[in-house]
């Protein structure tokens, strides 16, 4: 999985903590006790939007990802979802 | 935020992670807290020279207090140490604090006191994770470092702690000269109880510096190790401690840096804070908990932890066409044998740091010795005292430890007062 839907709901991982840094925002998985990071400011305003948007493509409208810009903002997501930082939202 | 911001470099997209820290963090990612000098054992390589208790550790509302600021600057999690932590009363109830309070834990053990209860609440808990210590898949290489008995002991705990249903614990070896080849015996044992394995670099710290030359591996069994390292991958963590060894070709996974002071540095027990675990020596102090400002006062404002994120040059190492991967190795390491800080690492997998080694005095005179030596055997050294006359003689000298409120008071009625009783 390279991308994600962004016609999906997805949220952090309830064992997830954020530190927001200059560079952009550590995460840290208690439950798998991994350390990621993301690069940039707006992608951990996309992540932080998660939890109340409709979908993945809401939240990155949400705090204005040009459309361009999406298939980016998918991948980086993949790549969250496949260490389990980012899940799917069920409900 | 003035002058840290000026330093640090915008995230570029791209950028490489290592190059963001290079320039430290407003809080480090974890750190080390020994929370205690005591230890049941005296492994002859102990970073932190541990065996007797400090009388000047910190009590447990000093420790709820760093664990609060801990909280406020969003550190993910401690690595609890020593000593041995688990000797200290509190050590649960700082445990349950720091967890509840959004600090996760991992602590080392030799696993004196994981009991079966122990294990149970161990298991039981998502923020808590367990490292143990043994550095020998079998009982006589275990047991020549870390004393006699100390195998059963951890084999015993890592059972324990397999029956009460904890998963992915962390077996925790310290590489030597007797143990790497053991690496697969080591992934058994960490298999049969349902535990990670973990590796780490053996330290000139503490009393390492006194056995390091008769442990450390040679130099073909660095080569072992590395090609062992990323035949295995993700699966066996290190602590990020074999970043020399990536000049041997590949990376190894992990940050491949030198955290000190930029993303990690240590509290020890009576509250001073270190740039790093392995260098316990008044050149890598930066402050005390205890100062006004506190941990976070002591992370922001020290003047060793900011030079220590400025660029470094790579001094003699800078012209070598490996110093992008290994960046010159372990500060601590190069401290503790004598080298200059801006040379190679002293287990140089080029070979530079052997003859800088080869260079040092045959007595070891003019190395630098750890700030503070807790050994029991140091207690067993001559104690000097001096013999005179009591300064006054109807006042009896008062120790240091005395803790009764009224000592030294001196109460002139006090002989009568007796014949009354």
């Amino acid at each position: 999985m390279s991308e994600i839907d962004l016609d999906l709901a997805w949220d952090l991982h309830p064992q997830v903590s954020v530190r927001p840094e200059p560079f952009g925002a550590l995460l840290y998985h208690f439950g798998t006790r991994k350390l990621s990071f993301l690069k940039d400011r707006r992608l951990l305003e996309v992540v932080q939007s998660l939890k109340d948007a409709p979908s993945a493509r809401a939240a990155c409208t949400a705090v204005g990802v040009p459309a361009s810009d999406l298939a980016r903002y998918s991948a980086a997501l993949a790549t969250l979802v496949r260490s389990s930082m980012v899940v799917e939202r069920t409900s | 935020m003035t002058v840290v911001t000026t330093t640090r470099r915008a995230a570029e997209p791209g950028a490489r992670l290592v190059d963001l820290f290079e320039y430290g963090l407003d809080a480090p990612i974890c750190l080390t807290w020994e929370l205690t000098y005591a230890c049941n054992l005296a492994c002859t390589h102990c970073l932190s020279s541990s065996g007797r208790r400090d009388p000047r550790e910190l009590s447990t509302a000093e420790a709820k207090a760093v664990i609060d600021e801990l909280e406020a600057m969003q550190v993910f999690y401690v690595n609890i140490g020593g000593g041995e932590p688990t000797v200290r009363p509190d050590f649960w109830e700082l445990l349950d604090y720091a967890t509840a309070h959004h600090v996760g834990v991992k602590f080392s053990t030799n696993g004196v006191r994981i009991t079966p209860e122990a294990a149970r609440r161990l298991a039981g808990d998502d923020y808590v994770d367990v490292q143990i210590s043994l550095d020998g898949a079998t009982a006589d290489v275990n047991d020549a470092v870390r004393g006699a008995g100390s195998y059963d002991t951890a084999l015993r705990a890592m059972r324990n702690l397999a029956d009460a249903g904890m998963k992915n614990f962390k077996l925790s070896v310290v590489c030597t000269r007797h143990n790497i080849p053991q690496m697969d015996a080591f992934k058994e044992i960490a298999d049969t109880y349902g535990a990670q394995l973990r590796l780490t670099r053996l330290r000139p710290s503490g009393r390492g510096a006194d056995v390091w030359d008769e442990l450390h591996p040679l130099p073909e069994q660095q080569r072992e190790l590395y090609d062992w390292l990323v035949a295995h991958g993700e699966t066996v963590l290190t602590g990020d401690s074999f970043f020399h060894l990536s000049a041997y070709g590949q990376a190894l996974p992990g940050l491949n840096l030198c955290g000190a002071g930029r993303v990690v540095c240590l509290i020890d027990p009576v509250g001073d804070v270190y740039a790093c675990p392995f260098a316990i020596h008044e050149e890598f102090l930066a402050g005390n908990v205890r100062s006004p400002g506190g941990f976070a006062g002591v992370w922001r404002e020290s003047e060793l932890f900011r030079g220590l994120r400025e660029p470094q040059t790579g001094g003699a190492c800078s012209s070598c066409s490996f110093y992008d991967t290994c960046r010159g190795g372990c500060m601590a390491a190069k401290f503790f044998t004598g080298l200059p800080l801006d040379g190679p690492d002293p287990e140089c997998v080029r070979g530079h740091g052997e003859a800088l080694l080869a260079d040092r005095p045959e007595d070891r005179a003019g190395m630098p010795k750890p700030s503070a030596d807790h050994s029991r055997e140091a207690a067993r050294r001559p104690v000097p005292i001096r013999i005179g006359r009591r300064p006054d003689p109807e006042r009896p000298p008062v120790s240091a430890c005395a803790e009764d409120p009224l000592a030294g008071l001196r109460i002139r009625s006090a002989a009568h007062s007796k014949e009354t009783l």
